[in-house]
C-alpha cells in the first residue's frame, strides 16, 4: 500500500479531474462536449504515451498511431468475433480490453527491440516505416480489416457489470475511467525511478550505461509500454466510433501526434494534452471555412517551430524561469548597494 | 501465401520473365534515383528529408504540365528536375536550414508541415483526381521483342536514364571540385568555411541536387504512373528501405538494394501478391539485425 501513500497527491488530482469530467457529462445536455471530450480522450492518450518516448526518453517516433490503430483493429475484431462475444458473454468487453492492449504490447516489443538500438534519425524513420507496413497490411488484409473502408456493420458491446457501452452517458464515463486510469499510470511512470533512468537516457546515454543502467532493456520497455498506451487510445476511439478506420494507421496520424506534443509543450507533463485540445480546436475552427486544411495546418507548424522552437508550456515555463531569474539577480544587486 | 503454381507458370514462359524483368528494373531503377538524393543529402547534411517524396511529387506533376504545354517528354523531364531542385533550394535555404543541428523533433515536424503543404498544393493546382500522362509521342514505337517477350522501348529508356544520372550524381560527389568541397563540408563545416568557400551556397546547391534526383524521377515516371496528391510517401518508404539496406551515404549499395528490391517486388507481385511489402520490411529488418549499416554502408547508425 506504500503506493499509495507515496502518490497520494497524484491519485487525488486525477480523481478530482475524473469527478470533473464526470460531472461535464451530466449536467450538460448537449452532446458536443462529451463527444470532444471522448475523441480528446483518444487521441490524448495517443499524444500522451507518445511523449513518453519523446519526452522522457528522447527517442523520436514516427510511427506511433500504428499501437493506436492496432489496439483498434483487434478490440474491434475481438467483439465482431461471434465466437469470443459468445463463449464469454459479460465478460468480453473487459477481456478484448486486455487482449487487445497486451496483444499490441507484444507487436510494439518487437518493433521496439529492432529499433530500439538504433540512433535518432533512424529511428524516427524505422518506426515510420513499420507503420507504413502496418498500414499496408491493413489496406490489403481485406477479408479480415474490410480494407480502406475499416471495420464495417459495427462493434458489438455486450452488457458487462450494468454498464451498457451502447449508452452515451456509460461509454463517456466509460473512457473517461479508462483515461484517467492511463494519465495517472503514466504520471507515477513520470515520478517513479524508472522514470528518472528514461530521462537520463534522454540527456546522456553513455553516461547512464557507465552507471550500469540497462539502456537498451528500458528502452525497449519504455516502446512497450507507450504502444499499450496508445492502444488504450484506440480502443477508447474504436469503442467511440464504433468502427475502425486505416487512416488510424496513416503515417499522418503519427505526425499529427507529434505536432500535439510539440504544439503544448514535451517538457511539461500536461503538456500534450493541451497540444491534442489546441489542434483538435484548429482543425474544427479551420474546417469551417475551407477544405484546406492541410495547407493551413502545415503552415500553423511551421510557424510554431521555427517561431517559438518549443511548446506553448515550455515557453511559458521558460518565461517564469527567466523572470525568477531576473527577480534573484536584482535582489543579488539590491543587497550589494545596501553594504 | 506463396503460389508456387503461378510462379512456376511464369518461369516456364520466356515472355513472362522478361516482362517481369523489365518493370522489376523499372520499378528499382526509379527507386535508385530517389534513394541517392536522399542518401545525398544525409551524407553530408547529415538529416534525413522526411520530405523527399514531395519533391518526387512535384518532379511529376511539373513533368505533367510541361509535356502538356510542349509535347516534348525530354524537355518536360528536364523540368521536372529544374521545378524540384528549384523547390529544394526554397525548402533548403527558409525552412530546414533554420533546424539544422537542432533536435530531430523540429526537423521532422517541419517536414511533416512542408509534406501536408505541398500535397495541399498539388490539390489546389492540379486538383486531387487521378492524372496519368500517358505514353509520350516519342516512344510510341514498335516494342522491341527479346526471348519471347515484348519491352516497350521508353522502359529501356527509363532504365538506363535511371543508372545514368543516378552513377553521375555519385561521379559528381567523388570526382569533381565540387564534390571535394561538399565531402568537406561533411567533415568540417567551419574550417571549410574560414577557407573562403561559401558554405550555405554549397549546402543549397546539394539540397537542389538530391531534390532534383527525386524530381526526374518523378518526372520520368510519369508516363508509367499515374500522379495523385501523397504519392510521394509511397516511394518516400521505399527508397528508405533502399537506403538502408545498402547503406546510408553509398549510393552503390543503393543502386543493389534498389535492384533487389525492384526485383522482389516484380517476382512478388505473381508469386506472393498479398506478402510484398512484408517481404520488403522483412529483408530491411534482417540487414539491421546482422549488418546495421547496410550492405555497402559506413557507421554512424547506432546511438
Amino acid at each position: 500500500m506504500s503506493m499509495f501513500r507515496n502518490f497520494s497527491k497524484e491519485i487525488l488530482w486525477v480523481l478530482g479531474a475524473f469527478l470533473a469530467i464526470v460531472f461535464v457529462g451530466l449536467f450538460v445536455d448537449h452532446p458536443w462536449p462529451k463527444d470532444f471530450l471522448t475523441s480528446l480522450f483518444a487521441f490524448g492518450l495517443l499524444a500522451m504515451s507518445l511523449n513518453l518516448l519523446i519526452g522522457f526518453a528522447g527517442m523520436v517516433s514516427f510511427g506511433h498511431a500504428a499501437y493506436f490503430a492496432m489496439g483498434g483493429y483487434c478490440f474491434g475484431l475481438l467483439l465482431q468475433s461471434t465466437s469470443f462475444t459468445g463463449s464469454l458473454g459479460p465478460y468480453s468487453v473487459p477481456l478484448a480490453i486486455i487482449l487487445a492492449v497486451f496483444g499490441t504490447g507484444v507487436y510494439a516489443a518487437a518493433v521496439g527491440a529492432i529499433c530500439a538500438r538504433l540512433n535518432e534519425i533512424y529511428f524516427a524513420f524505422l518506426t515510420l516505416a513499420f507503420q507504413m507496413f502496418l498500414y499496408s497490411v491493413i489496406l490489403s488484409w481485406v477479408d479480415l480489416t474490410g480494407g480502406d473502408q475499416g471495420l464495417m456493420g459495427g462493434i458489438p458491446r455486450p452488457l458487462f457489470l450494468g454498464i451498457d457501452l451502447s449508452q452515451a452517458l456509460d461509454r463517456y464515463v466509460f473512457c473517461a475511467g479508462l483515461f484517467c486510469l492511463c494519465i495517472l499510470f503514466l504520471r507515477i511512470i513520470d515520478k517513479s525511478a524508472f522514470g528518472q533512468s528514461l530521462r537520463m537516457i534522454r540527456d546522456n546515454q553513455e553516461r547512464a550505461e557507465f552507471l550500469g543502467v540497462r539502456t537498451y532493456r528500458i528502452k525497449v520497455i519504455c516502446f512497450t509500454i507507450a504502444g499499450m498506451i496508445a492502444s488504450v487510445g484506440g480502443i477508447i476511439l474504436a469503442l467511440f466510433t464504433s468502427g475502425a478506420y486505416p487512416e488510424w494507421a496513416f503515417w499522418a496520424q503519427s505526425g499529427e501526434a507529434i505536432f500535439m506534443i510539440m504544439l503544448g509543450g514535451s517538457t511539461v507533463f500536461v503538456g500534450p494534452i493541451l497540444g491534442a485540445v489546441l489542434l483538435r480546436l484548429i482543425n474544427d475552427v479551420v474546417q469551417m471555412y475551407t477544405s484546406h486544411n492541410e495547407l493551413v495546418t502545415g503552415i500553423v507548424i511551421l510557424l510554431v517551430v521555427l517561431g517559438l522552437r518549443r511548446g506553448i508550456l515550455d515557453f511559458v515555463i521558460d518565461k517564469i524561469k527567466d523572470r525568477r531569474e531576473a527577480k534573484f539577480l536584482a535582489d543579488l544587486e539590491a543587497k550589494k548597494e545596501d553594504q | 501465401m506463396i503460389e508456387f503454381e503461378a510462379l512456376a507458370n511464369c518461369a516456364s514462359s520466356g515472355a513472362c520473365i522478361v516482362n517481369q524483368v523489365t518493370s522489376g528494373l523499372i520499378i528499382g531503377m526509379l527507386l535508385f534515383l530517389v534513394a541517392s538524393g536522399l542518401t545525398l543529402i544525409f551524407g553530408v547534411l547529415n538529416i534525413i528529408n522526411f520530405a523527399h517524396g514531395s519533391f518526387y511529387m512535384m518532379g511529376a506533376y511539373v513533368a505533367f504540365t510541361a509535356y502538356a504545354l510542349t509535347g516534348n517528354y525530354f524537355i518536360a523531364a528536364i523540368f521536372g528536375a529544374i521545378g524540384a531542385g528549384l523547390l529544394g533550394v526554397f525548402f533548403e535555404r527558409f525552412i530546414i536550414s533554420r533546424v539544422y543541428g537542432q533536435n530531430v523533433l523540429l526537423q521532422l515536424l517541419v517536414c511533416y508541415a512542408f509534406i501536408l503543404i505541398m500535397d495541399d498544393v498539388v490539390k489546389l493546382v492540379w486538383g486531387a483526381e487521378y492524372l496519368a500522362m500517358g505514353i509520350p509521342d516519342e516512344f510510341r514505337l514498335a516494342p522491341i521483342r527479346l526471348f519471347g517477350g515484348f519491352i516497350p522501348p521508353l522502359y529501356i529508356f527509363l532504365i538506363i536514364t535511371a543508372v545514368v544520372i543516378g552513377f553521375g550524381a555519385m561521379l559528381l560527389i567523388a570526382k569533381t571540385r565540387f564534390g571535394s568541397i561538399v565531402r568537406a563540408i561533411a567533415e568540417n563545416p567551419s574550417m571549410v568555411g574560414a577557407l573562403g568557400i561559401r558554405v550555405p551556397l554549397y549546402l543549397a546547391l546539394l539540397f537542389a541536387i538530391g531534390c532534383a534526383l527525386a524530381g526526374v524521377a518523378g518526372a520520368l515516371a510519369a508516363p508509367v504512373r499515374s500522379l495523385t496528391p501523397g504519392m510521394g510517401l509511397g516511394i518516400l518508404v521505399e527508397s528508405f528501405i533502399v537506403t538502408v539496406i545498402g547503406g546510408m551515404g553509398s549510393i552503390p549499395g543503393a543502386f543493389f538494394a534498389a535492384l533487389i528490391l525492384g526485383l522482389t517486388r516484380a517476382v512478388g507481385s505473381i508469386g506472393f501478391p498479398l506478402f510484398v511489402d512484408g517481404a520488403m520490411f522483412m529483408m530491411m529488418a534482417l540487414v539491421l539485425i546482422f549488418k546495421p549499416t547496410g550492405l555497402l554502408g559506413g557507421g554512424g547508425v547506432k546511438r
